[in-house]
């Protein structure tokens, strides 16, 4: 005999109760509408966009996580000095696919899916990004790219967009304006008020003590979403938290329907590959969700990295076919030209190759830009390989002069606002 | 019944102590909530029945409670960062010189061990001290060490150095309880923190004023009571005060002698001289008292015209008084803190939002659930917040209402149901043993004063309501409860019990102490 609390509960019968809920939404009372309502128009209520700037514009942020090795991913192939101090791990000019003779420079041969997009003209390679008085350390380096400072202390940078957009108050983006998909919340978009939603599965997104027993599940729904308690002081923390608790509801059911939903194109089963299929159904939802940030990680290849094949290639492929098929997907729901993506890491590698046939720590890399909405091509000039920083490339373009220009350009924000300083933003858009 | 709008026009600014004929259960319980992290029945029927003057001095008076935490205090590696040795400089600069990439290599990977094995040991200590607020028989001491970890904010993010990290909270736990004045002087020696503000780099002639800024505008005066240029004059003042590995050091001959005027006074200021010219501002003892205030009681909304606002000011400059009063001794301050009508009042019970430390430790030590695996208890931290020695820059955690949005409460809520059944939510690493929880501990004193409520659904539903949430509840919380009790069996087994403990953490109201 099953005991109070055997596992009967399903997902299914949760996603009922869940969109009963949800599509409930024309007959419950006025507080529940403005709480459902006001989280998903937080953005079009709250920004102060600048004109001409469209306000379901998407940022979805890619981390490579581990520092990328920028030297084999856009292959300075015309370059003699590269084959010299990458002797066995260096990608033959024959195998690289080709993005300027002129230059001399290609794109590492895995990296198909990536090329396919760039001669769509979906894609902005931007080179040798980096920022002064580079930092090796990988937290370090990480928190550099996420504040936007080169103390790496402070809030982040998206974080401080919507601090900036919300009117500052910590309720007005409790909406899902931010959705990180990973294991903790990034940096980047913790603000000083404002907290992203982030989950890693969207299975824990939700009231995990459904899973005990089924008779939980009525007294929770009427203990968390008690729409006729309205305290008569709006402005206490009890009536903060209960707005929350309906808020959570409306968001868990709606994401985990969007996320439950099948893609239009394959995606490949690697974990980016998983997550960028999550934002994609989110997007194709309807969620106006301003920024997505996921991540990949494993890009700290200091043994073994191999060439044209092995462990770095099998990276840079996994990114590749994730990031096609998400640009196809977008496409087949024609969502594409609303969602622009940003790649990088948080550092590249040193020029020369160490000796267990992999690279240390460096400095600048390329960052990539995806999306209708980017001048594509190719931006800035690839970093000399002779003219080095103890051993390691001289950046060119500062990375936050990329982030003004997204901020500007497509967030509908005045950088200096976010980034506390005035920047020369880097022409990146179309 | 919850305190309406209204009722707050009536909160009492009152510092004068409360009676004993007016510190019954729920002012015992709420006493425990906030001066440390929630208690037992049996605990809050001890202090009910000590009385108000005896309960706050015993958890003032931590020397006079043994610490059985004191053998494996210092059981942490010293040394896992220590800078390299002469001679090992020397082989990097040949290994520079000679570019000879194997051995920067071998260098290199010497370095990132030695870095993971820190790591490792944050990890420790983190685990350590998250044990010791559990299990800590003096709370108030930890209360106290985690509010000034926030006030002095430092993180091991930009440090790298876990023992320095260790020491820093050590100092803290030392002197959190004793006078600010000491306090202060000790940080400006503390490794952590000259090396989360670069002081290490200030020396005569190229000042780094990162310390000097945040000393005054963040630990001890607040933004505005200060000019750039006393920025700039308590920089040259605090030049040479830095740390040779776990030591403070004093080096001379960085050290900028010169004449300074600091907030208006002249003289040729050390770093004790610049420390002792801000505990002579009048702003100091309000900014402290402000910030324990926040901690300690509630939150102070911005609007000047806010009922909450005008309370909180007068409070605090009462607060203020006794502290310049005590030459910076905080036990006076914090006595009367904890023994005002105030901090009784209806207004300001089971009304300030659990930090997340709150609410781990807080469960933990108020139901007596397992720990379960600390593992998953420290990623539950970080996931609503509060990662312990990562504070997410030198203002510390904001507290209050950014705790929570709708991501955080799921993570609040399935934490809860994990404490409470042992049941890892899909996603997390697999649980290191798995202990059953028995809730029906929590109904003795029921059972005991009235034979038979402790099976009595109502009567049971009733209890831990009160002793959970710390309020009046709304009748359909009360009856939800009491129906679920009742299509389970109508008994409350250790299970059934569990189960309502588990919808009772889901209740939004659960967030507040």
């Amino acid at each position: 005999m099953a005991g109070p609390f055997m596992p009967k509960y399903t997902r299914r019968a949760f996603l009922h109760h869940g969109l009963t809920f949800a599509s409930a939404a024309a007959t419950v009372p006025y507080f529940i509408q403005k709480s459902a309502a006001g989280m998903v128009n937080t953005n079009s209520a709250l920004l102060s966009s600048q004109a001409g700037v469209p306000e379901d514009h998407v940022l979805v942020v890619i981390q490579l996580g581990g520092g990328n090795d920028g030297l084999n991913t856009v292959v300075p192939y015309g370059d003699p000095a590269y084959y010299n101090v990458r002797r066995g791990i260096a990608i033959p000019e024959n195998e690289v696919l080709q993005l300027s003779q002129k230059e001399g420079i290609g794109l590492h041969p895995r990296l198909a899916g990536v090329k396919e997009l760039y001669d769509e003209g979906l894609m902005t390679v931007v080179q040798g990004v980096g920022y002064p008085n580079p930092n090796r350390s990988h937290f370090k380096s990480m928190d550099i790219w996420h504040t936007g400072e080169t103390s790496g202390i402070g809030d982040g940078w998206l974080g401080r967009y919507f601090d900036n957009t919300c009117g500052g108050a910590p309720e007005g983006c409790s909406g899902h304006s931010g959705i990180a998909v990973g294991r903790t919340s990034p940096l980047a978009m913790t603000g000083r008020k404002y907290k992203p939603i982030s989950f890693e599965d969207e299975d824990l997104f939700r009231w995990t003590g459904h899973d005990l027993h089924e008779s939980l599940t009525d007294p929770y729904m009427t203990l968390t979403g008690d729409e006729d308690h309205v305290p008569a002081e709006t402005d206490s923390n009890e009536a903060f938290l209960l707005r929350t608790a309906l808020d959570a509801r409306v968001a868990s059911a709606q994401i985990r329907d969007a996320v439950g939903q099948n893609p239009l194109v394959g995606f490949p089963r690697s974990g980016l590959g998983r997550q960028l299929q999550m934002v994609s159904s989110m997007i194709r939802a309807g969620l106006e969700t301003r920024v997505y940030y996921v991540a990949m990680s494993g890009f700290d290849t200091h043994a073994g990295q191999g060439g044209t094949n092995g462990g770095h290639a099998n990276l840079l492929n996994q990114w590749a076919e994730a990031i096609n098929a998400f640009y196809k997907d977008l496409k087949a729901h024609r969502n594409d030209g609303r969602v622009l993506t940003m790649t990088f890491s948080e550092f590249g590698r040193r020029v020369a190759q160490n000796g267990s046939g992999g690279t240390d720590h460096g400095t600048a890399a390329p960052m990539f830009l995806t999306g209708p909405m980017v001048r594509s091509g190719i931006v800035g000039r690839h970093p000399s390989l002779t003219n080095l920083d103890n051993g390691d490339l001289r950046f060119g373009i500062d990375f936050r002069t990329v982030y003004a220009g997204i901020l500007d350009g497509w967030m509908g924000a005045n950088h200096q606002d976010v980034l506390g300083k005035r920047y020369r933003a880097a022409k990146v858009l179309d | 019944m919850p305190p309406q709008a209204q009722d707050l026009d009536t909160l009492t600014t009152s510092t004068q102590a409360i009676s004993p004929a007016d510190f019954g259960y729920d002012q015992a319980r709420h006493l425990l909530w906030r001066a440390g992290f929630g208690g037992t029945p049996a605990q809050i029927r001890t202090l009910t029945e000590w009385g108000p003057a005896r309960a706050v001095d015993y958890l003032l008076n931590v020397e006079e409670v043994e610490d059985p935490d004191q053998p494996v205090r210092n059981s942490f590696e010293s040394d896992i960062m220590q800078p390299p040795s002469e001679e090992e400089q020397r082989q990097a600069r040949l290994a520079r010189r000679n570019q000879d990439e194997n051995a920067l290599a071998e260098i290199r990977r010497r370095r990132q061990m030695r870095q993971r094995q820190d790591r490792r040991q944050i990890r420790d200590i983190q685990r350590w001290w998250l044990t010791r607020m559990i299990e800590t028989p003096r709370p108030l001491e930890e209360k106290m060490t985690l509010f000034w970890h926030g006030h002095f904010a430092t993180s091991y993010r930009t440090i790298e150095n876990s023992y320095h990290m260790f020491m820093q909270n050590q100092m803290f736990r030392r002197l959190g309880m004793r006078n600010f004045g000491e306090l202060l002087m000790a940080l400006i020696r503390d490794p952590a923190m000259l090396a989360y503000l670069d002081n290490d780099q200030n020396r005569r002639g190229s000042p780094n004023e990162n310390l000097a800024r945040e000393i005054m505008e963040l630990f001890s005066l607040g933004e505005g009571a200060y000019t750039e240029n006393d920025i700039k004059e308590g920089a040259r003042a605090l030049t040479g005060y830095t740390y040779e590995y776990n030591e403070f050091r004093f080096m001379e001959q960085r050290h900028d002698p010169g004449q300074k005027r600091i907030l208006g006074k002249r003289g040729t200021f050390d770093g004790d001289g610049f420390v002792r010219i801000l505990l002579g501002q009048k702003n100091c003892a309000e900014f402290i008292c402000t910030k324990l205030y926040r901690y300690f009681v509630a939150d102070i909304p911005e609007d000047r015209r806010d009922p909450r606002h005008r309370a909180a000011t007068s409070v605090i400059n009462q607060l203020a008084s006794t502290l310049r009063a005590a030459d910076y001794d905080l036990r006076p301050l914090l006595r009367k803190l904890f023994l005002s009508r105030h901090f009784y009042a209806p207004q300001i019970a089971a009304t300030q939002i659990k930090s997340p430390v709150q609410l781990i430790v807080g469960a933990v030590r108020s139901l007596n659930t397992p720990v379960r695996d600390l593992s998953i208890l420290m990623d539950g931290l970080d996931l609503m917040g509060q990662n312990l020695f990562y504070p997410p820059n030198v203002k510390g955690w904001e507290g209050g209402r950014t705790w929570v949005n709708t991501s955080t409460l799921y993570v609040r809520q399935n934490i809860m149901s994990f404490l409470l059944t042992g049941r890892t939510p899909s996603g997390y690493a697999p649980l290191s043993s798995v202990d059953r929880y028995d809730p029906t501990h929590l109904l003795s004193d029921l059972g005991r004063t009235e034979p038979g409520a402790d099976r009595d659904p109502q009567r049971v539903v009733d209890y831990l309501l009160r002793f959970t949430l710390g309020r009046s509840p709304r009748h359909a919380q009360t009856k939800t409860l009491v129906d679920f009790i009742n299509e389970n069996g109508g008994r409350p087994t250790p299970q059934v019990l569990v189960g309502t403990l588990a919808l009772i953490a889901a209740i939004p109201e659960y967030q507040l102490c």
